[in-house]
């Protein structure tokens, strides 16, 4: 699996989607650096995860909704997101509640993810 | 070496802007270049001129300002995290119908290409906060 990794700048989704803003920051400047074609590696780690739940109305939060602007990476070259195995399970989710794209990080690779990039930014 | 940082920490909460205008100044004391500050999130809220803190608070503000004003450092906050949290340059302000400009002297807004300028550009780019 470590031979998909691309090397550049690793972003690192911590915090669930809409509990504060640090999630949306985040993933803005991965459509940033999407916008002027520098490769970044998305990877979803503890409560970061449930940014990636598919059914999201945030209608009532009077928040953007996180998914739309998930779904758009693709459109950026962005194809690939990177999930923290262990903490999709202790969520009680699978990969097949995910977005396509989804791909699952044991932490072996989360390790390897880490070593491996030139810069690391964590939201 | 060529370092950029990244301030998504609020200058009122926690240590986390503090330790970064700390880790700044380092970088400059130690002989290496300082290529930019990227003010993300609530780290914007670094540039807000009319922030009034306890007088047994640390100004972090001040700190960030006196870097860029001796040592010319570029600090740069996210316009889209500035607007939302009232900071405002001129240019801002006459756009938005504003009463005034309240961005700190040695700060600037700026997009969030910057801040990917910065990762392509930077030996080193650390994120405090967040």
């Amino acid at each position: 699996m470590t031979e998909s990794l691309k090397p550049g700048t690793l972003l690192v989704f911590r915090q669930p989607p809409y509990s504060n803003s640090l999630s949306r920051s985040g993933l803005d400047t991965a459509l940033a650096a999407g916008a002027f074609e520098q490769p970044v590696t998305l990877l979803f780690l503890s409560d970061g995860i449930l940014q990636l739940l598919p059914q999201q109305d945030s209608a009532g939060l009077g928040k953007r909704n996180h998914g739309k602007v998930l779904a758009s990476l693709p459109l950026y070259d962005i194809e690939t997101l990177w999930v923290d195995a262990g903490a999709l399970s202790t969520c009680g989710y699978a990969i097949d509640d995910l977005p396509e794209g989804a791909r699952l990080a044991d932490r072996v690779l989360i390790r390897d993810m880490l070593a491996q990039h030139d810069h690391i930014l964590a939201f | 070496m060529k370092y950029s940082l990244l301030v998504l920490s609020a200058p009122d909460s926690g240590s986390g802007n503090l330790a970064a205008a700390r880790f700044a100044k380092a970088v400059i004391d130690g002989g290496h270049q300082l290529y930019r500050v990227f003010f993300l999130d609530r780290g914007a809220a670094t540039g807000l001129a009319s922030t009034v803190l306890p007088q047994d608070e640390q100004n972090v503000a001040g700190l960030w300002s006196a870097l860029a004003s001796q040592h010319g450092a570029e600090l740069i906050l996210c316009i889209a995290s500035a607007l939302k949290q009232g900071v405002l340059d001129e240019t801002e302000a006459t756009r938005y119908e504003q009463a005034a400009a309240t961005i700190l002297p040695g700060f600037e807004l700026g997009g969030l290409g910057l801040l990917v300028e910065a990762m392509a550009d930077s030996d080193r780019l650390l994120t405090f906060g967040g």
